[in-house]
């Protein structure tokens, strides 16, 4: 059985698109479902860099116009560089303002009750 | 179908982030929902076609205005102040114009429905003659910059006045030791965020240039003055934020920004008394050239560039000023937190 | 496959207001904003290419630049930005 270079592409392409949007919604379930800010700012940090890039691959291979992959690379270097960025100020921000990372099983059971007052505790002077 | 479920979903998260919005006290979280409603908007404009209006939502309503509502909370507090009166009265009112807007939205045509009054008097001609006319592939340009050019010199007057506004209110007298200590203040603020500047600085040329393709590209695809100001203003907010105001300040005059605005609008209206010169009506750009149609480019390209300068300074006025009072207000709470370690 | 994946970044960007609107600290709020403008990006991006106008990736730049923005102008202007030293360094000094 032989395959065109077309269909091949057009698979590559889907499997990217299908990588990514794993990625996108167990970003969302991270995000939603952790416990404390750093281990969500992980569930993000990693997942939606990648996502973003596997989305973008995925959409370059499926349109041959030059200016129209131009701009999805322009995008995807620009996510490449930001995303890292902002998510490294982000948690540097946080730990250095004291908000702690969650490191008991005990403490997250009663994380509901303890975070309820932590963005009081953080308000700046 | 997809799109039905796009608009759906959109719209229902846009009715939870405003109810989130009302109910929540803490303005930072307000400012930042403010963000996100933004955005939404932005998307749904893009699912509706209207890609110029979600191109300025984007850079407007997600972008600077959020910026300015963080500098207004922080010199104002950050938590809403508590409701004394009882919103029962405000309630009613409320509740009885929104169903009376309900009520005549009963009288309205359908979405899209092709005997709508909007359809039937000037559409159909921006949409069959403009190629002949002004010879721009951008509808959306044509319409703005020619046929309602007019319309276009009064919303650049307007941001022009706010501008003018916000330097009569807010501008202060600077003295140079002023910028002395608050440079003190930025430079130990540099040491900490090395990532952040270095990747900022390699992405501040990108968003000039990217602002001059919206600027020029405004012909054939979303985009314009108004975006490309925006844009280019936003670039400039970026520096400001990152290696302080003063250093800003330097790089960009603020009498100079000011004049820059003043000339952006006075070309605006030069283009239309030359117009009315070569025997034309105001802003009437077939008399520009020869040819009706290089005129029509050069008045579309005189005018965009004109809005682009006015919106650009006009922005960074009003940030400049703005930020300026929120680091006096922080350089007044350092020397009084210097002043009180000595007396420890 | 492109609808899928934009029904992908549509459940995405819920879960991502969910979290914004629950809190419960202002770092959550940042972070669900942060992840909510990428989501953006992605959904303008296939949205060009769902409808057929690839031109809808200009603004999806503009997001892309906007996001990064206003991440930095709210770490400046939430009060956390000049950082404080943690406790556990000047333990050691």
């Amino acid at each position: 059985m032989t395959l065109d270079i077309n269909t091949i592409v057009e698979i590559l392409s889907g499997f990217c698109l299908l990588i990514g949007s794993f990625l996108c919604i167990s970003g969302g379930v991270g995000i939603l479902r952790f416990p404390d800010f750093y281990t969500r700012m992980h569930a993000v940090g990693v997942t939606d860099t990648l996502a973003a890039g596997m989305i973008l691959v995925g959409l370059m291979l499926q349109n041959p116009d030059a200016l129209v992959v131009i701009k999805l690379l322009m995008i995807l270097v620009m996510t490449l560089f930001i995303n890292p960025t902002a998510s490294h100020a982000l948690a540097k921000a946080a730990f250095h303002n004291g908000l702690m990372p969650v490191l008991d099983d005990t403490e997250i059971l009663n994380s509901k009750e303890r975070n309820k007052t932590t963005d009081n505790d953080l308000e700046p002077k | 179908m997809i799109g039905l479920l796009i608009d759906i979903t959109l719209l229902t998260l846009l009715v939870g982030v405003a109810i989130a919005i009302a109910r929540m006290k803490d303005l930072f979280a307000v400012a930042m929902l403010a963000g996100i409603y933004g955005l939404l908007t932005a998307s749904f404009f893009v699912a509706m076609d209207a890609v110029d209006v979600a191109f300025t939502e984007a850079a407007v309503g997600a972008g600077i205005s959020t910026l300015l509502m963080f500098v207004v909370i922080t010199m104002t507090g950050r938590s809403e102040d508590p409701v004394r009166h009882k919103p029962l009265l405000a309630l009613l009112v409320v509740t009885i114009t929104g169903s009376l807007l309900i009520f005549g939205t009963l009288d309205m045509p359908y979405f899209g429905a092709p005997d709508a009054p909007i359809h039937t008097h000037v559409a159909p001609r921006y949409i069959n003659d403009s190629m002949q006319e002004v010879g721009v592939i951008n509808l959306v340009t044509a319409v703005l910059a020619s046929y309602r050019a007019f319309d276009t010199f009064g919303e650049v007057v307007v941001v022009f006045t706010a501008g003018i506004g916000v330097l009569a209110l807010l501008s202060v007298a600077r003295r140079r030791e002023d910028d002395a200590v608050i440079e003190l203040v930025n430079d130990s603020m540099h040491e900490q965020h090395l990532i952040l500047r270095i990747v900022t600085k390699m992405l501040i040329p990108f968003i000039l240039l990217f602002a001059l393709y919206v600027q020029f590209h405004g012909d054939f695809g979303p985009g314009g003055g108004f975006q490309a100001g925006v844009i280019f203003a936003s670039a400039i907010f970026l520096y400001a934020l990152l290696f302080g105001l003063s250093t800003a300040r330097r790089v960009i005059n603020q009498s100079i920004i000011r004049l820059v605005a003043a000339v952006g609008i006075l070309l605006y209206g030069c283009v239309g008394v030359v117009s009315m010169l070569n025997g034309g009506s105001f802003l009437d750009y077939n008399v520009l050239s020869s040819d009706p149609i290089a005129g029509q480019h050069l008045g579309i390209l005189l005018i965009e560039w004109g809005v682009g300068c006015t919106v650009a300074s006009v922005m960074v006025i009003i940030f400049f000023n703005f930020a300026g009072r929120q680091e006096d207000n922080q350089k007044a709470q350092n020397e009084e937190d210097i002043d009180a370690n000595r007396a420890l | 496959m492109l609808i899928a994946a934009t029904l992908a970044v549509l459940v995405a960007m819920i879960l991502a207001i969910i979290r914004g609107i629950v809190g419960p600290t202002l770092y959550d709020r940042i972070l669900a904003v942060n992840m909510f403008g990428t989501k953006t990006v992605l959904l303008l991006s296939l949205l060009g290419f769902v409808m057929g106008r690839p031109e809808f990736l200009d603004i999806a730049i503009v997001y892309a630049l906007i996001n990064f923005i206003s991440v930095v102008g709210v770490l400046r202007y939430s009060g956390t930005f000049e950082l404080k030293q943690p406790s556990a360094e000047s333990k050691e000094e």
